[in-house]
């Protein structure tokens, strides 16, 4: 087997890998937002969808969900612009899919001589490509509004472009203090950076180092999601949005995109934040424990172990988003606004500038 | 001023500078969902039921026994309705959902008797009036009986015969018996 060969397998494997990975939360998801959002609030949550009479706590609803977003009208409006408006949910779902690619789920992985570092797309700039791909994301929902032939769904695209605009330049700002910090834009070079410990205790994540970058990137990354309560784009209750014209699986995919989203936050938050693939006090040769106890594991352990965790806290970071969906009510649209120009953006440029004075001294 | 001009609306109340400034309020707020999901985790995880819900059909609500619910006809020893055909409950319906048709009793001491008496529950009211109306106790709606639904409006006439063969509920306010199904109702089943 040429070399070639083998490492086109392993591209292909991880690429696999996150795929897999990405689209299954997307889709556990909906479960998850049903299920989470009634033990909130004192109720049960959709339990009754069973195969076989096994309800297996409600899992099947994402099954059924799905069975009846396909076989329902797939209606086009008679004006629309049909090339655009069947490309729109696509894109919305491509860009919010190629979000993940850059993000690592763990550390090199050495097998039989070689050294495969445990992203998707091991890129030196890969905090630029998921910002470009969240922001590309938002064609999608302009495309749609756009070629609905319908003013509410046009209206409602501009909302999400407006609200898009102003997320997007305070994610970019927010992260630039961690990049300063770690001294990379490489994700992987992030999660490594944030291995190391303060008096060999407290781990140098970014939710130490960078506290108000990470309040002020999980807000406005809750923003570019489109969700409550930055979800005046569709606000489903009253004024809805750029779907309304939308039916059967592409109104799915739309709804899809969005937990995908949530699903790239989850781990950029993850990659930036929280440590990454990072385990408290596990190094590459085993847990070297703050009292000086040494715990040697094997190298395959350590990378079980990293990836484990990575998944675990992008799952943790899913929930926490959830709960925020489900507790917070629906900013205003110039609400939104305000908090994005006049909150999220100068607070970011002060981080920037308040982490590259403490950098210098 | 013109007449026309429009006052300046009050702020309901005046925002804090801690309301303001959202994140503690935000906190706040997520600390008490947080918490509701954690104790309903953490009771859903050793067995216990957190929710609020009632998983009807399945498990049904305990009923109060002054709720009225769907009416049944009291009868007699013989098993005959103890209704006189009085018009009574008919007069005070203010749903009008009660047809009484009166004929003659074979037993001289008891003027009349129905021949007819339909309930359209379609347009009753559970007001409970004619319970109160009716000086012999012949029609209560002590049933616990509260699922009466049909696929046409002829379903939702209960018949005389149907009323007739009703329980009361029991101790749990619960109903002890059901009456046919709608289609039997409807003379389709």
């Amino acid at each position: 087997m040429s070399a070639v060969a083998v490492d086109l397998g392993v591209a292909f494997a991880k690429v696999a890998f996150v795929m897999g990975f990405v689209l299954n939360m997307g889709g556990l998801l909906t479960w998850v937002e049903r299920k989470q959002s009634a033990v909130m609030q004192d109720r049960v949550g959709a339990n009754r969808a069973s195969i076989f009479g096994f309800r297996v706590i409600g899992l099947f609803h994402a099954l059924a969900d799905a069975l009846k977003l396909l076989t329902k009208e797939d209606f086009m409006p008679a004006r629309a612009d049909r090339g655009l408006f069947v490309a729109a949910p696509f894109v919305s779902v491509f860009f919010a899919l190629c979000g993940f690619a850059t993000i690592p789920f763990g550390d090199v992985l050495r097998v039989g001589g070689r050294e495969i570092s445990l992203q998707a797309v091991p890129l030196n700039a890969g905090v630029l490509f998921v910002f470009a791909m969240l922001s590309m994301g938002v064609y999608g929902v302009m495309l749609a509004g756009w070629s609905s032939a319908n003013n509410y769904a046009l209206l409602g695209g501009q909302r999400a472009a407006a609200l898009m605009i102003s997320a997007e330049v305070a994610i970019g700002a927010s992260i630039m203090g961690v990049c300063m910090v770690y001294g990379s834009l490489d994700l992987q070079e992030i999660a490594r950076g944030q291995g190391t410990h303060w008096w060999g205790v407290v781990p140098k994540w970014g939710i130490f180092t960078q506290p108000l970058g990470l309040i002020l990137f999980l807000t406005a990354g809750i923003a570019s999601t489109k969700r409550v309560p930055f979800d005046f784009p569709e606000g489903e209750s009253e004024i809805i949005g750029y779907f309304i014209e939308y039916s059967g699986m592409k109104f799915g995919m739309f709804m899809m995109a969005d937990f995908l989203e949530t699903v790239v936050i989850a781990g950029m938050t993850t990659a930036l934040f929280l440590g990454g693939w990072q385990v408290p006090w596990l190094f590459a040769d085993g847990f070297h424990l703050p009292g000086g106890a040494v715990w040697a594991l094997p190298h395959l352990a350590v990378v079980v172990l990293q990836i484990v965790a990575f998944l675990v806290k992008v799952v943790v970071m899913c929930w926490f988003l959830m709960l925020v969906r489900w507790t917070l009510p629906r900013f205003r649209y110039d609400q939104a606004m305000r908090l994005g120009w006049l909150g999220l953006l100068p607070l970011s440029i002060l981080n920037i500038v308040v982490t590259a004075g403490v950098l210098l001294l | 001023m013109s007449p026309t001009t429009l006052l300046p609306v009050a702020r309901q109340t005046p925002e804090s500078p801690r309301q303001r400034f959202y994140l503690a309020e935000v906190l706040t707020g997520l600390g008490v969902t947080a918490g509701h999901f954690f104790r309903n985790m953490g009771l859903w995880l050793t067995g216990r039921k957190g929710a609020v819900t009632y998983q009807w059909p399945e498990e049904r609500r305990p009923l109060a026994p002054r709720l009225r619910s769907l009416h049944r006809l009291v009868r007699r020893e013989d098993g005959s309705p103890r209704c006189v055909a009085c018009m009574m409950c008919e007069t005070v319906c203010p749903a009008h959902c009660i047809y009484i048709v009166a004929a003659e009793h074979p037993n001289p001491e008891i003027e009349k008797y129905p021949e007819r008496f339909d309930i359209d529950v379609g347009k009753c009211i559970f007001c409970g009036y004619c319970v109160e109306a009716c000086p012999e106790d012949a029609i209560r709606m002590d049933t616990g009986i509260l699922e009466f639904s049909a696929y046409s409006r002829a379903g939702m006439i209960y018949s005389k015969e149907v009323l007739l063969a009703l329980e009361p509920a029991g101790a749990d306010g619960l109903p002890t018996v059901q009456p046919p199904p709608a289609l039997w109702r409807q003379g389709l089943g």
